[in-house]
């Protein structure tokens, strides 16, 4: 259970850079999860850490020794895929004791093995099936356990649960959440889907255009976003953003934009110190809107009332700008109307419009 | 009225179809069946031929000379296609990558099979040549004694020939279905610690063996019906030594005017052919079988 470190990681094809130089810290025994959209660099990441794609430069360091030079099977890894990768033509057993019969383990601890890590996964009885007699959710399994009968130092998966339906993937990110705090190795998880990042991640290493972007727990990055990406990425449904200007009005500081002026509360207002441009980006999260307009309101025109059960989405609309608010489900909205929300003034968040930092 | 006419309507556009199919196919081919239980000069009309019921073919079954050639185009069919598709395959494992000038290498390796074969057949009986050859005249600068190419070794000689001209069939195919083998399969086998000859015996060749074992009875079908080249390179000789099928059928007919033993003969051939066919479609129908009872499975458990 190495700490894996990436030290100046870059990748190119050719001319086209998909990787500047990344620096990287993965700790000995965390789950850790690459996110971000598509081609923002996660899987090359982790395909160069599997040694599947070779780095242009910069090296990786296991526990401090060099392993770039390393071919895939040297680095004492196991990977999950996302289309799962079996061995189409081998049955489950083999399936998952191939790289055990390449060591030349002997027969009986190779069976063994297979028994329990397959019991463990509920697919002791399909063993002597081929992986075209599975459905998607076994195969996931099947691909699971494969990399946990290695008995590898370092589990990397790449997208699993993508190729799942919405309720599979559900059950396995549980599951999964489950086998993370069963095994202590290190975990390298990518994924582009925010929710599996925060339920599954110790840490979250928020990528786009190859470059971090933010790493932290779940609860940093939601809480303090670094900047307008991560806040727009991390949280669902997603934070909203509108053009504003900081005013001061009667020593008290003020964000206005069309259609709305919004006092700011004391720790926001201190952060604003380094703030040059009166010009800013505002964030609210559709959780900070409420029903309750005793504090600072705004007058917002439902367009639609997404029922989700207990909570509802409501799409609404402040002048042009698209925003969604997330309300209980007990007071019921009508399209068309107008009316006024509360902002929960201590949870906005101010950008730089020009660096997208957070301010 | 009007629903009869629609029921025929697809019956209508198979026509034309089937009417070529008739003529160009069944026709020769009843007619070559019929034939070939007649006594049967070039100079008769079908209608003045004498039935002779079997005889043609059980004449030809106790025929040593038949049964010579027959043996010659076993030899030639199953030493071709075993040589040529462990070299093809071995040629498409070492080629599926990507280097440089791939496209070019590809393009030069598949020439031969675009060669007309009277061409190959000439172009081979040059460099066979035994004084002025290609190889002959190259074994005399490295003072290596020179062979009798076409005369002692002539079964070899074409064998090396049609390997020249039919390897790269078996090259593109396979190289087809290398391309299209399962790409994460193979890196999860990396990952798992296989060497690159263990992915070779474990994972590609298992995959590819759908295309591979098709491919090997085209290819098989096709040697059995090998005919110009030998026919430009020896002419069956020396002797009967290469003296293929197709070759025996044609002099038959024309050499030895008996077009009732040739067509009989004709059918042994296309008999052996039928079965090798046969054998091909059962293959993929059996796979065809397989991957529906797997479906099938599937959804049970869905």
């Amino acid at each position: 259970m190495p700490e894996i470190v990436f030290d100046g990681v870059e990748k190119s094809y050719g001319s086209v850079r998909v990787l500047p130089p990344l620096d990287l810290t993965l700790h000995d025994g965390e789950f850790t999860v690459l996110v971000g959209p598509s081609g923002c660099g996660k899987s090359t990441t982790l395909r160069i850490l599997a040694g599947l794609e070779t780095l242009s430069g910069g090296e990786i360091y296991f526990d401090g020794k060099p392993i770039s030079a390393l071919e895939p099977k040297e680095r004492d890894i196991a990977m999950v895929f996302q289309d799962y990768a079996l061995y189409p033509h081998m049955n489950i057993a083999r399936n998952m004791s191939f790289a055990l019969r390449l060591a030349k383990t002997p027969k009986a601890e190779i069976d063994a093995k297979v028994q329990r890590v397959a019991d463990m996964l509920n697919i002791g009885h399909l063993l002597a099936r081929k992986p075209a007699e599975l459905s998607g959710g076994q195969r996931q399994r099947v691909a699971m356990g494969r990399a946990l009968v290695r008995d590898a130092g370092t589990f990397l998966f790449d997208e699993p649960l993508s190729n799942l339906d919405a309720k599979l993937r559900g059950k396995m990110r549980t599951e999964l959440a489950e086998m993370r705090d069963s095994i202590e190795k290190n975990m390298v998880y990518v994924t582009h889907d925010q929710v599996e990042a925060m339920t599954l991640g110790d840490r979250i290493v928020v990528m786009n255009e190859g470059v971090v972007q933010q790493q932290g727990t779940p609860e940093e990055l939601f809480k303090e976003p670094r900047n307008l990406f991560v806040a727009g990425f991390i949280g669902s449904p997603s934070m909203n953003f509108m053009e504003g200007a900081l005013v001061d009005i009667g020593g008290e500081m003020h964000v206005q934009g069309a259609g709305f002026d919004l006092p700011l509360d004391a720790t926001t207002r201190t952060r604003l110190d380094t703030a040059t441009d009166r010009n800013v980006t505002v964030g609210i999260r559709p959780s900070s809107f409420t029903t309750d307009t005793s504090g600072a309101t705004v007058e917002l025109r439902v367009i639609v009332a997404e029922y989700l059960g207990a909570q509802s989405v409501l799409v609404t609309k402040l002048g042009k700008t698209e925003l969604l608010v997330e309300t209980q489900s007990t007071a019921p909205f009508k399209s068309g109307v107008t009316q006024s929300f509360g902002v929960n003034t201590d949870e906005i968040m101010l950008f730089d419009r020009s660096t997208g930092l957070r301010l | 009225m009007k629903s009869t006419l629609n029921r025929l309507t697809p019956y209508v556009f198979f026509m034309p179809a089937a009417v070529i199919m008739i003529i160009a196919l069944f026709y020769p081919l009843l007619y070559m069946i019929w034939g070939s239980f007649r006594r049967w000069s070039p100079s008769q009309q079908i209608g003045e031929t004498e039935f002779v019921g079997l005889r043609n073919y059980i004449s030809l079954w106790n025929d040593p000379n038949f049964a010579e050639s027959m043996g010659v185009t076993l030899k030639f069919a199953v030493s071709v296609v075993t040589i040529e598709m462990l070299l093809g395959v071995g040629l498409a494992l070492l080629l599926d990558r990507n280097i440089r000038g791939m496209s070019v290498l590809r393009t030069l390796f598949i020439l031969p099979m675009m060669i007309a074969p009277v061409v190959v057949g000439l172009m081979w009986r040059y460099i066979y040549h035994p004084t002025i050859g290609t190889f002959n005249r190259f074994l005399d600068t490295i003072g290596v004694e020179r062979v009798d190419w076409l005369g002692q070794n002539a079964l070899m000689s074409v064998i090396i020939a049609d390997i020249w001209q039919w390897t790269p069939f078996i090259f593109i195919l396979s190289l087809a279905a290398l391309q299209s083998l399962p790409q994460s399969a193979l890196e999860a086998s990396r990952i798992d610690g296989a060497t690159g000859w263990q992915q070779i015996w474990h994972i590609k060749i298992p995959l590819m063996m759908p295309v591979l074992i098709v491919t090997c009875l085209l290819r098989l079908i096709d040697a059995f019906k090998v005919l110009e080249v030998i026919l430009v390179m020896t002419e069956g000789g020396p002797g009967l030594s290469t003296e293929i099928l197709a070759l025996r059928i044609s002099r038959t007919a024309t050499e030895f005017r008996e077009l009732g033993v040739a067509a009989a003969m004709s059918n042994y051939l296309l008999i052996l052919l039928m079965l090798l066919t046969a054998a091909m479609f059962t293959y993929t129908k059996l796979q065809e079988a397989r991957a529906n009872r797997l479906r099938m499975a599937v959804e049970a458990d869905d």
